[in-house]
């Protein structure tokens, strides 16, 4: 049992949580996740670690409402209890010490690389951050990235905030930059969506430039007994719970995990339709 | 005056096989006590025992069953006790026809005595009996306290005997498990048609009455490592009972489509989680329709029965060898063939195919004729050409084998493992090559019995023992 000390609404149904878990606080490094269950009949799912304090013993977990269990999640009052947590689970991010690297968050994704920009800004490292979202309403966490980066861009799809377009296209002109005398990109870690690291490698395989992503695979034992989580990176089949959650994103197969994450589509909907209208035997 | 003997074993009442194939409540349900009695009758009381001999624990199998005879079922569930900290599991689910039955007496001309079935009875019998009001007055004595401390990590067969012995002995023991139940393959493998999880939960509750603590949640290698457990953590020795907890996937085109589990995959979500219960619970499962398991062991037997109770129409075994090969539980087998499982033996996939919409359509297999022997004595499964059919099927398992986890492997680099990762772990002692660290069950071996893994923890219990009562007194420093 864990307890929810805290709860703040950052944006349409995403939610930072702070949780009693003193273990995982002291432990945790940028880029790590939990599985947790929120009661007896409940799903085991990971979230990533946005954050710790370790002379409280909390850690957060900012989250997006997606379907029922992240709903039922958000929902929870502070002072409230969840049943299940276990943690630090998968490897750190591997920050480098110096160098420019341009972090890209996008969606629920700017939660996820939010920890390692934190990281990023006690190295040397000069930090780009390029934050993405359908519009100005999504965005999250963009003061607390803005105060961190060395460089900062923001870009929505429909223009109400920021740059018109996507953070890919951000990112080009960034990279083109770099090829015209401008600094040049090292290492780009980006986060988010499933498509939108798709084109982001895709973008900067021409540059030749390192592309590190973390995967969102689904998850049961996230200890590496299931296999459930498994993708081929390089042609080899790595399990992201253990090896990952980060990859080099070049050699990742995009369209095979994204047909991974479909499996319990239908399934999905129906658990949220039920959950929804409270019917829910 | 001979008296006349029973040539067979007395019949387990089972649910109807048409019934049972739609539902996930237990298959057996057990013998009443005459049943038990009668069967307790059949047994010679021979006096070379060899019985005993074939139970890996060694349960004084003639003494118990004799006190069954008299009609004293609790006195025979405590002299099997003294040896079996889980009889209402092994009774279940040990494979006998390959131990303690199979050089029973009686097997020279007849069936052998019902042990499993026996000792099934007499722990129910005595749960039965035990349980209301029980507020554990119960409990047998512990030995003074040592004020020594044993990590047990895992908590499957292995570990929680361990911690049951060494409880006893007056030491403290934690159990550390990783998932947010205790129980190792016992709750999120073996099914609840074979072994129902609250026979598993009462072992774990009498574990924890005894002052076992049992901490869920908890990965070591993760969470904390194993020098951190004997460091800053104040454990003065560590049992390792992690089991083979690692999936194997054949190398075919097509394995990582949609609708494709590991063994492990499909039976955690099914029984851990209950997705058969979905969407009362929340985890979903792929309910095909046509489905196929590929392996022969028992975790095989198990997914495939599950793929049944889940709704399956059609739900195939698919094995390489032939069905005399097939490791799993004889009964298992047969209630298998009775519940309506498709039998393909002496045929491998060998490719998987999507249908339209991305997910598992068509596998492809060949044919194999069983070969040589090889080096285990087994004869080897060879390919016969130009012979590939197609299956349609919507879901695959595979059940093809375990391995070791390499969580602990990695984070302890002193531990010694062998090539294929399990930890190398003295036979009669459990001691491995780092101080203070003990190792049995699956991790040791290889996937292997829910017996042999509580075998194995007896010996690393007696060696635990020894090791800490000889330690000098730990100065308090350090501790929690
Ligand atoms: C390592 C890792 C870190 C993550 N970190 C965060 C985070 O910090 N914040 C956050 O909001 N989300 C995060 N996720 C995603 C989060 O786990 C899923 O959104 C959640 O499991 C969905 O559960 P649900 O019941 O609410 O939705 P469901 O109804 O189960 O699913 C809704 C959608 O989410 C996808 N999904 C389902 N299960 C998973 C899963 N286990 N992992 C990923 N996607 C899934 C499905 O494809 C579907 O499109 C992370 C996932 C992983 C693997
Ligand atoms: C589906 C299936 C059916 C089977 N049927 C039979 C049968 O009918 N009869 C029979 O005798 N045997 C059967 N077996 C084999 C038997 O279950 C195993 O041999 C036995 O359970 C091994 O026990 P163990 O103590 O080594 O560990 P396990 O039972 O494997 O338990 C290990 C536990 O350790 C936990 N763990 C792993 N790594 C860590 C870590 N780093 N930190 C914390 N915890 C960790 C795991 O989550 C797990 O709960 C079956 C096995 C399977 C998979
Ligand atoms: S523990 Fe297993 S092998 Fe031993 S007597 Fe019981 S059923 Fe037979
Ligand atoms: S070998 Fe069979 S008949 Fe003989 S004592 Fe053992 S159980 Fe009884
Ligand atoms: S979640 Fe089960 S192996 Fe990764």
């Amino acid at each position: 049992m864990n307890r929810i000390v805290g709860r703040t609404e950052l944006g349409p149904d995403v939610v930072q949580i702070e949780l009693e878990a003193p273990d995982i606080s002291r432990r945790r490094k940028p880029g790590q996740f939990i599985i947790l269950r929120v009661d007896e009949t409940g799903e085991r799912i990971p979230l990533t670690i946005a954050g710790s304090d370790a002379s409280r013993g909390t850690i957060s977990l900012i989250v997006q409402g997606v379907g029922k269990s992240t709903k039922q999640l958000n929902a929870l009052p502070a002072g409230s209890t969840i049943s299940d947590l276990v943690g630090p689970l998968g490897r750190a991010t591997e920050i480098p010490a110096h160098g420019t690297v341009a972090c890209i968050g996008g969606g629920i994704g700017t939660a996820v690389i939010y920890p390692i920009v934190k990281a990023l800004h006690e190295t040397e490292t000069h930090v780009i951050a390029i934050l993405g979202a359908r519009n100005k309403g999504l965005l999250i966490l963009e003061e607390q990235i803005r105060a961190l980066a060395d460089e900062f861009y923001v870009t929505t799809d429909d223009g109400s905030h920021g740059r018109k377009g996507f953070v890919s296209d951000q990112l080009h002109d960034c990279l083109k930059a770099g090829q015209n005398g401008g600094r040049k990109i090292d290492e780009v870690i980006a986060i988010g969506p499933l498509p939108m690291m798709k084109v982001v490698c895709q973008v900067t395989k021409p540059f030749a430039v390192r592309t590190v992503i973390s995967l969102n695979s689904i998850m049961v034992d996230g200890t590496g007994m299931c296999g459930g989580c498994r993708v081929t990176v390089g042609g080899d089949m790595k399990y992201v719970c253990v090896d990952g959650p980060e990859f080099d994103g070049h050699k990742v197969d995009f369209d095979e995990l994204s047909q991974r994450l479909r499996t319990y589509r239908e399934d999905e909907q129906r658990a949220l339709k039920l959950y929804v209208e409270g019917s829910r035997p | 005056m001979a008296k006349k003997l029973v040539k067979t074993k007395t019949p387990i009442p089972c649910q109807a096989a048409d019934a049972r194939r739609a539902n996930f409540l237990e298959v057996a349900l057990g013998y009443t006590k005459e049943m038990a009695v009668a069967e307790a009758e059949r047994c010679l009381k021979c006096s070379n025992q060899p019985c005993v001999a074939g139970c890996p624990v060694e349960i004084d199998i003639p003494a118990f069953i004799a006190l069954m005879q008299q009609g004293d079922i609790s006195g025979a569930a405590r002299k099997i006790k003294e040896k079996n900290a889980l009889p209402a599991v092994c009774g279940r689910v040990c494979p006998q026809e390959d131990q303690c039955e199979k050089v029973c007496t009686m097997t020279k001309k007849f069936e052998p005595v019902g042990i499993g079935r026996l000792e099934r009875f007499a722990a129910d019998f005595e749960a039965a009996q035990a349980f209301p009001g029980d507020n554990g007055a119960s409990l047998p004595a512990r030995a003074p306290k040592t004020g020594r401390r044993i990590a047990c990590v895992g908590s499957g067969p292995s570990s929680l005997t361990v911690a049951g012995d060494l409880i006893l002995l007056g030491h403290e023991v934690t159990v550390f498990e990783a998932l947010h139940k205790a129980g190792g393959v016992l709750v999120y493998g073996i099914p609840e048609f074979r072994l129902p999880k609250a026979i598993v939960q009462r072992e774990i509750d009498y574990l924890s009455r005894l002052g076992v603590e049992v901490r869920t949640n908890t990965v070591i290698g993760k969470s904390f490592t194993i020098d951190e457990l004997l460091g800053e953590e104040g454990y003065d020795a560590v049992f390792i009972g992690t089991g083979a907890g690692l999936p194997h996937f054949m190398k075919i085109p097509g394995i990582n489509l949609p609708g494709v589990y590991s063994a492990n995959e499909y039976l955690t979500r099914s029984n851990l989680m209950k997705a058969y219960r979905f969407p009362e619970y929340d985890t979903p499962i792929v309910r095909g329709q046509r489905v196929a398991v590929v392996g022969g062991g028992n975790t095989a037997m198990d997914s495939v029965r599950t793929a049944l109770r889940l709704g399956a129409k059609e739900a195939r075994l698919v094995y390489r060898r032939s069905r005399a090969e097939m490791p799993a539980r004889k009964e298992e087998v047969e209630h298998a063939e009775e519940e309506g499982v498709i039998f393909m033996m002496l045929t491998n996939p060998t490719r998987i195919f999507a249908d339209e919409g991305g997910r598992v359509g068509l596998m492809e297999c060949v044919k194999m004729e069983l070969g040589a022997p090889d080096e285990s004595g087994r004869r080897s499964p060879v390919v016969m050409p130009g012979s590939e059919f197609t299956l349609e099927v919507d879901t695959v398992v595979m059940a093809v084998g375990q391995g070791a986890n390499p969580l602990i492997r990695a984070t302890t680099p002193d531990l010694k493992c062998n090539k294929w990762g399990y930890i190398e772990a003295d036979e009669e002692t459990g001691r491995t090559s780092k101080p203070g660290v003990f190792a049995g069950g699956d991790i040791v071996s290889g996937g292997a019995t829910v017996i042999l893994a509580m075998g194995a923890g007896r010996k690393a219990a007696r060696a635990i023992h020894a090791y800490v009562t000889s330690l000098p007194r730990r100065a308090e420093t350090g501790r929690r």
